[in-house]
């Protein structure tokens, strides 16, 4: 019986997120702390010629700059700290200076002059693959992957930037709605017979679609700061992660990632932009070591926006084949994807959400990236999938109108269940619920009777719609580390970050639910590398709850079996002989012959050797290593890696149901209601549950209806760097109550049941409302997310400026 | 005079002073730069008289330097947040007078004679947090918490003017404060529990 998975508490952090008291990495001073600012790019696109600072180091309180020559070399399309020959995108950072204050540094950034050769620029992929189009680099305008023959045969895999351009015929044709014959592409899969599926189908549709990139818009920037002391760089800096940021960063500050002490208590927002270290911080780190001197590089809001990543972007094609039964027999996909200057395209994670949502029995998938001078791009909440689910919801929608069926239903009949597949190798799910989360969000909905309601109410009109959100969420072969102290507590040691998701705490509920430790008797160590803390995953990819609520399982397990170990040495017997309860471990057939956890722990300690830190298993990764190695001799520990037998991808699923009202004079929709349901195994943290459901259906209300980047397409200049413009929700953009629910049937690969949800939350809030957004004007599809407000009364009035060409990154 | 108007009148006397002072706090770069530019020039006394949280404080400020930044970098009260320096977001939502304001978009000249309210002074002397913040906790309200310390200013500057806010008045009230995770319903809920019509 469940003890603490499933059943609210309250993370140890929240009361210090209310009174302001928690630290974030700017909240942190250093006694001799100097301050850097960045002087970023004005151009699209160029590179440097030269830099004369020599005026600005004449400044009293100068202390130096910092360019790309202080770092290795970083080759296109990599994503540097600093730029100088690949300058690629308006606001990317060029160097940055020091100085004892802050109003000194920016000072400075004033007087030095930067000479720059313009390079041509693009915004829109489509215009980069047109003929004579400009590229984003000299080389090129996307990454192909090459091998090439090495020695003794053996091949070598790499890849390299090349200029693709597709005929004019297949630019027109894709712009019209058509498949783009003859365009070339870097990536495809194909699995079926995709001509006998399209043969097989009693109707076909047939779409073009456009999804915007924006940026993350974390509200906390990332901003770092480091120090250096006995050969130690101590570096404050925003993260979604812990451990995972470990080596990467080491590597940075090229040293031993013994020597790094990585601190990050709380962060202010990631959702994707900082699951691992990031270009810059690179600056910081290794600026404050040439000065010797504590560094903190603030970031402004708009440097954010410039180098904080965002979305990718997509201009594709779809055809969907369907069976006069509902089944969907036949997809064929084409994405190009915005890539902005990292060419981070997504298309293969929107067509694996494609096959999640719909299960086609036949799919091919043609896919290209093309570099774009706009900002970096990267992961963002569902990367690939939650824009899919936006532009897919509708088309399919007309494909379930196009046989006549309800829309629900049609999805029931595609939906993915335990022996269902993902992606294109269709490869097995560890299960999977969807029909019931359907059901169960159909009742609670109450979907046909809304739609038995009348729909236009003079010039407003209802708009119902069903949509679904998915995500792998789940890993496996990380490490768990917890200890028991002499005082009797439970230490767990966690490498999770603290990104606002309360999944480093929830997961350590695993390790008291084993350990049977009630939570007041529970401490979480974390927040900063020198408390010794275990190798873990980065807190991205929805997969925090599956990979280390394991983790902390395994672990427990191992502290059982040295606690049943110790008392069968102590008290006669075998292990076997023993179980726990009370915090104790205590012999099964008689009880009072036992001894308390702290007992154990300093017999363990008197022990030494596996019960105490001194011996640990081979198969633990040297971050754990190191970590133990920290705590040998305090305690009892209990330390493994997650070798739970199991296979197949945990996926997170979530089916959102919408229902609005939209004024045809006006164009504006309300949300009148919205309901989800989720398929993610067991509900851990059922507060933190409804959070991340509640946030979810906040994002996907700003990717199907507000937010996308805008650039000045005769200059590359981006005309929405701050908040009001770029148009994240506000309170009155979502004014509805959410009402929500979980499958809550368990994972069978997992002890504890559980899957990731926060990734797909947004993507079925999304899939809803533009639904319902089509369901209102009649099944008109816009084929496009965001669906604005603009592009709404555009199409009222008859007039298709706002939605054609499949434009992107413009007005 | 109702929350709405007080803010509207702040940032339009905030873009007065800031012409009248000649910097451009168009964003937090220019505000450092107007404060260095401006420093030790123009005949104003910078070593001013502050009342932050009850308790008189005397620093030393550039006539141009926005509350925010007295707040964090001269005062070491990092609770309240900058998420953007430029009037968008809230989260240095501070109380002036009672009434919220962006501690971003104020000069901290111009509260010479005001009573500054920030989230460090929200608490009882004693500790025992305000109902707004143990409501938050029991609703388990913050996200990233970022925004946290800005939204709890407004709530408490909310319910000190209307005790039993409808959920639509909390959202307008409260409309200042982006939350980027979402967790808007988590604070209203957290608005009505303090206000006693959630239990």
């Amino acid at each position: 019986m469940s003890t603490h998975i499933g059943f609210d508490f309250t993370p140890p952090d929240v009361p210090g997120k209310v009174t302001g008291e928690i630290k974030y990495a700017e909240d942190y001073k250093r006694e001799g702390m100097v301050f850097a600012r960045l002087l970023t790019s004005p151009l699209p696109s160029g590179r440097v010629v030269g830099i004369d600072a020599r005026e600005a180091l004449r400044m009293d309180g100068v202390l130096g700059i910092f360019t790309a020559d202080d770092l290795p070399p970083v080759a296109p399309p990599g994503n540097p700290a600093l730029a100088s020959e690949y300058v690629s995108f308006v606001g990317q950072p060029i160097l940055a200076v020091a100085a004892v204050t802050e109003e000194i540094a920016e000072s400075a950034i004033q007087k030095i002059r930067v000479d720059f050769e313009r390079r041509p620029f693009v915004v829109d992929p489509l215009e980069s693959l047109s003929p004579g189009g400009a590229n984003a680099y000299p080389e090129g305008n996307t990454l192909v992957r090459t091998q090439e023959e090495g020695p003794e045969g053996t091949p070598i895999s790499g890849a390299e930037i090349r200029d693709i351009k597709w005929p004019q015929s297949a630019i027109d044709a894709l712009r019209a709605g058509k498949e783009p014959v003859g365009a070339e592409f870097t990536t495809e899969w194909t699995f079926g017979d995709l001509d006998a599926g399209f043969a097989e189908a009693a109707a076909i549709v047939e779409e073009p679609f456009v999804t915007i990139g924006y940026p993350h818009h974390s509200l906390e920037s990332r901003t770092c700061m480091a120090y250096w002391e006995n050969g130690k760089c101590y570096f404050h800096g925003s993260s979604q992660s812990q451990s995972a940021n470990d080596n990467g960063l080491a590597r940075m500050l090229d040293i031993d990632p013994a020597n790094l002490v990585f601190i990050n208590e709380a962060t202010g927002g990631g959702f994707g932009s900082k699951i691992g270290p990031y270009p810059y911080m690179a600056i910081s780190g290794n600026f404050a070591k040439r000065l010797n001197r504590p560094l903190q590089l603030r970031i402004t809001r708009e440097q954010e926006f410039y180098i904080g990543s965002a979305r990718s972007g997509m201009q594709g094609w779809i055809r969907m084949g369907v069976k006069a039964n509902g089944k969907v027999s036949a997809i064929d996909l084409v994405v190009v994807n915005d890539g902005g200057m990292t060419g981070a395209g997504s298309g293969n994670s929107s067509a694996q959400h494609v096959t999640v949502a719909y299960q086609p029995e036949n799919m091919r998938f043609r896919g290209i990236s093309i570099y774009t001078n706009t900002t970096p791009r990267g992961a963002q909440r569902g990367p690939g999938q939650n824009e899919m689910a936006a532009v897919l919801a509708p088309i399919a929608d007309k494909a379930a109108k196009a046989i006549g069926m309800d829309r629900v239903a049609f999805r029931r009949i595609n939906a993915i269940d335990s022996d269902g597949f993902q992606g294109g190798g269709q490869g097995p799910v560890t299960s999977a619920f969807v029909r019931e989360a359907l059901d169960q969000g159909m009742r609670t909905f109450g979907w046909e009777e809304k739609n038995a309601l009348a729909k236009q109410n003079g010039s407003k009109v209802r708009g119902l719609g069903v949509g679904i959100g998915y995500h792998g969420a789940g890993g496996r072969g990380y490490d768990g580390l917890v200890r028991i102290g002499t005082d009797g507590k439970l230490y767990i040691h966690s490498g999770v970050g603290n990104l606002g998701t309360y999944s480093y705490a929830g997961t350590c509920r695993a390790a008291a639910e084993a350990l049977q430790v009630p939570w007041e008797r529970c401490e979480i160590v974390r927040g900063r590398t020198d408390k010794h803390l275990p190798h873990s995953s980065g807190q991205g990819g929805s997969n925090t709850i599956f990979t280390h609520t394991r983790t902390n399982w395994v672990a427990a397990q191992d502290a059982i079996a040295k606690l049943k170990e110790i008392a069968a040495q102590d008290l006669g017997g075998t292990p076997e002989d023993y179980s726990i309860g009370d915090e104790r471990v205590f012999a099964t057939a008689e009880p009072s012959r036992g001894l308390s956890y702290a007992q154990a722990a300093a017999r363990a300690i008197e022990l030494g050797g596996k019960f105490s830190g001194q011996e640990y298993p081979d198969d633990i990764n040297p971050i754990t290593q190191r970590a133990v190695q920290g705590l040998a001799g305090s305690g009892l520990i209990g330390v493994a890696k997650d070798n739970i037998p199991g296979e197949g991808q945990p996926p997170g699923i979530l089916v959102g149901f919408c229902e609005i009202e939209l004024d045809k004079d006006t164009g504006k929709l309300e949300i009148l209601d919205y309901t989800a349901v989720a398929d993610c195994g067991t509900v851990v943290h059922p507060k933190n549950f409804e959070n991340a459901m509640r946030g979810g259906a906040v994002w996907g209300v700003g990717l199907a209806a507000f937010e996308r980047h805008v650039y000045d397409p005769q200059n590359g200049l981006p005309a929405n760097t701050g908040l009001y413009q770029s148009k994240p929700p506000t309170y009155l953009d979502v004014n509805v109550e959410t009402k929500m629910g979980a499958v809550n049937i368990p994972d069978p690969q997992n002890p504890t049941g559980g899957r990731g949800i926060g990734e797909p939350t947004q993507g079925a809030a999304a899939a809803a409302l533009a639904s319902a957004i089509s369901d209102a004007l009649d099944g008109h599809v816009f084929n496009t997310a965001p669906t604005t407000t603009d592009m709404i009364i555009n199409h009222l009035a008859g007039n298709d400026y706002s939605t054609k060409y499949l434009k992107t990154n413009t007005f | 005079m109702n929350d709405s108007v007080n803010l509207q009148l702040t940032r339009r006397r905030f873009i007065k002073g800031v012409i009248f002072s000649g910097a451009a706090a168009t964003s937090g770069a220019g505000v450092y730069l107007a404060a260095n530019a401006q420093s030790g020039n123009g005949g104003m006394e910078r070593l001013i008289t502050l009342t932050i949280n009850g308790r008189t404080r005397r620093v030393d400020v550039p006539p141009t330097e926005t509350l925010a930044n007295t707040l964090r970098y001269r005062l070491n009260l990092t609770g309240t947040k900058i998420g953007c320096n430029r009037g968008e977001c809230g989260a240095c939502t501070v109380l002036i007078d009672g009434v919220p304001n962006y501690a971003c978009s104020v000069l901290t000249h111009n509260v010479k004679t005001k009573q500054v309210t920030s989230i460090e002074g929200v608490k009882s002397e004693d500790g025992t947090l305000h109902a707004v913040q143990q409501a938050f906790i029991a609703e388990n309200a913050p996200q990233c918490g970022f925004c946290t310390p800005g939204q709890v200013m407004s709530a408490v500057a909310l319910l000190a003017n209307n005790p039993r806010p409808t959920k639509a008045e909390a959202a307008q009230a409260m409309s200042g404060n982006l939350c980027r995770c979402g967790a808007y319903e988590h604070y209203l809920n957290g608005v009505l529990r303090a206000s006693g019509q959630i239990a």
